[in-house]
């Protein structure tokens, strides 16, 4: 489903990421773990598509990302590919149905509104269709950013720090969810953190 | 809230999120086009309707003085008159071989404000007047009157009334000829031009009203002569001969009133550029605006290309935004600018029949409306394409 090969990236002379192999098979659930600064978000942004790395192939569900440019990259990453960013960023003027419906709509799907709105009851979200991103609990944002990120039944699943500011409880029911919806897409899930908590829900784990 | 999800719908979340800053550039935009258009309205209807006024009229002959306060008194009817003329040079100039029709013209008395005229019925004829009751004077002291004139002094057939020296406003109590009052005896209906507001009678009247009665054969005068050419080349010789007579002044409707237009136009331009610099600084604004809020949007917008959003929807989106601000801005500017000119009209309907009206569509704004679009798509341009160029790796992980 996911294979690294070679895989170098360097802002100037400094080398921020050498990964020489990295093979995940579809429906795994991986675990990238790395103190700050060792590479884990740029790893995620290259797998994505949002970075071009300075060498190495990258091949998602058998697609060169080299072989893809521009608005086309963009449009693959959109079906794709679903991410979690570490900072969640909700659009802010637009409600929690309307940022949901934002992922197919970019991506150029129909707006299953039924997905959307069956995906904020799974997340007991079901209360806040309407509400606007800053009435929201950091918890309840993430759970959005992560149904968000489901919306598009994407092949990969990336999320970055998603434990970061979460007590126990959250942490391990933020997995959880990652988890569970990438089970339900059939996923193959990227997790990138340095919490230590979350080890004990992964058997894969790349050490960077 | 809308569920619908397109560009324009989020567009407009984007603008209803910062509803102050959207509603100042709205503003801003909507008060330059206002300001143009309520130009353009008022110009255009103020013209057209002093065309009118002087259309067929190719020269006025009055006493020696200026051409344009001529033209002014005796065919806009919105000046005194620099004097008199002898009866005997006009009747000499209206056999002239040149002249077709010359209507004369005896000024100098008003009723409520509104003149009355000493003229033939050509005159009435030539501003195609019918009559909306009664008839057009038949003797002495019988007067029409104007539309306006009629229904501002609230006069009908039989009424009878007595004429103030000048033009003396509403003041009834100015000194009169009381002891020579006039019999109204028909009502025009609207023409559309200055006789609407006159008050129409025979020159006999005016001298009966001024006294000459009894020495009838003494100095008698009118004001002015409008005359209609025989032929074209009568305007290269008729002006110069009418001038060479030391009593009399020639005036051309046509080049008095473009020379009226020259001298007023400088005001018209200046209060032009006005409009469009409040319509560039409206620009501005959105563009100061737009740059600003890309500043805190860079995260959405990293977002949306994060979701699958091309470049070019992005840029496309910040455009969208920009054109739907001045749209807004365009639409009210244009209602604000008729609004204005209605009641301008209102607000002048005792002077002007009939009244400007703010129904009416110049062609010139669509131009208005297409160069407000114009200013905000420019305005959006710079920030559509930082949008576009801007990496969305980098700006995710500042976040």
């Amino acid at each position: 489903m996911l294979s690294v090969k070679g895989l170098r990236q360097r802002y100037g002379a400094r080398e921020i990421l050498a990964l020489e192999r990295f093979e995940a098979a579809a429906g795994e659930h991986w675990l990238v773990l790395g103190v700050s600064g060792s590479g884990k978000t740029t790893l995620l942004n290259l797998i994505a598509g949002l970075l071009e790395p300075s060498a190495g192939e990258i091949e998602v569900g058998g697609q060169a990302l080299a072989a893809v440019q521009g608005a086309a990259l963009d449009r693959w990453r959109g079906r794709t590919v679903g991410i979690v960013p570490q900072k969640l960023h909700l659009v802010p003027s637009l409600s929690v149905l309307q940022n949901l419906l934002l992922a197919p709509y970019l991506a150029g799907l129909p707006l299953d509104e039924a997905r959307a709105l069956g995906l904020l009851e799974a997340l007991s979200l079901k209360e806040k269709v309407n509400a606007r991103p800053h009435q929201l609990s950091h918890g309840q944002a993430q759970r959005v950013a992560i149904a968000r990120a489901a919306m598009n039944r994407p092949k990969l699943l990336l999320a970055d720090e998603p434990t970061g500011n979460l007590d126990d409880a959250n942490c391990f029911s933020a997995l959880q969810l990652l988890q569970d919806q990438s089970r339900e897409c059939g996923a193959t899930l990227i997790v990138a953190t340095h919490d230590q908590r979350a080890k004990q829900r992964f058997d894969k784990r790349l050490e960077l | 809230m809308n569920r619908a999800l397109n560009l324009p719908a989020i567009s407009l979340a984007y603008l209803r999120a910062r509803p102050l800053g959207a509603a100042l550039n709205v503003l801003l935009l909507a008060l330059g086009v206002a300001t143009v258009a309520v130009l353009l309205l008022v110009s255009r209807q103020i013209e057209s309707r002093m065309h009118g006024d002087a259309r067929g009229i190719d020269l006025v002959v009055g006493a020696k003085g200026s051409p344009m306060q001529l033209v002014l008194a005796a065919v806009f009817h919105i000046d005194v008159p620099g004097g008199n003329i002898p009866l005997e040079e006009a009747k000499k100039l209206a056999a002239h071989r040149a002249v077709k029709q010359a209507i004369p013209l005896a000024l100098g008395d008003s009723y409520r404000g509104y003149r009355i005229v000493g003229t033939t019925h050509d005159y009435a004829a030539h501003y195609g007047a019918k009559l909306a009751a009664g008839k057009l004077w038949q003797q002495p002291m019988q007067a029409v009157l104007g539309a306006q004139a009629a229904r501002a002094a609230g006069l009908a057939v039989g009424a009878k009334f007595a004429g103030a020296h000048g033009m003396g406003g509403d003041a009834g109590e100015a000194p009169g000829h009381d002891h020579t009052p006039f019999e109204v005896v028909g009502v025009l209906a609207p023409t559309g031009s200055v006789l609407d507001r006159l008050v129409l009678t025979s020159v006999e009247s005016v001298w009966h009203v001024h006294g000459t009665h009894g020495e009838k054969d003494v100095d008698q005068e009118i004001t002015a002569l409008l005359i209609r050419y025989a032929t074209p080349l009568a305007a290269a010789t008729l002006p110069r001969q009418v001038n060479a007579n030391p009593q009399l002044q020639a005036g051309s409707p046509a080049y008095e009133s473009a020379r009226l237009f020259r001298m007023i136009g400088v005001g018209v331009e200046v209060l032009r550029a006005f409009g469009l610099v409040l319509m560039l600084a409206a620009g501005l604004s959105v563009f100061i605006a737009l740059t600003n809020a890309l500043q805190e949007r860079r995260y959405d917008l990293a977002v949306m290309r994060m979701l699958g959003a091309g470049r070019t929807k992005l840029f496309g989106l910040l455009l969208l935004e920009g054109l739907l601000l001045a749209a807004i801005g365009a639409a009210l500017g244009l209602a604000l600018g008729h609004g204005a000119t209605q009641l301008i009209g209102a607000l002048m309907q005792a002077r002007q029949q009939p009244p400007l009206t703010g129904l009416l569509w110049l062609n010139e704004e669509w131009w208005l409306a297409g160069g407000a679009l114009a200013v905000g798509l420019i305005a959006a341009l710079a920030p559509a394409l930082r949008a576009y160029r801007a990496s969305v790796a980098g700006v995710l992980a500042e976040g």
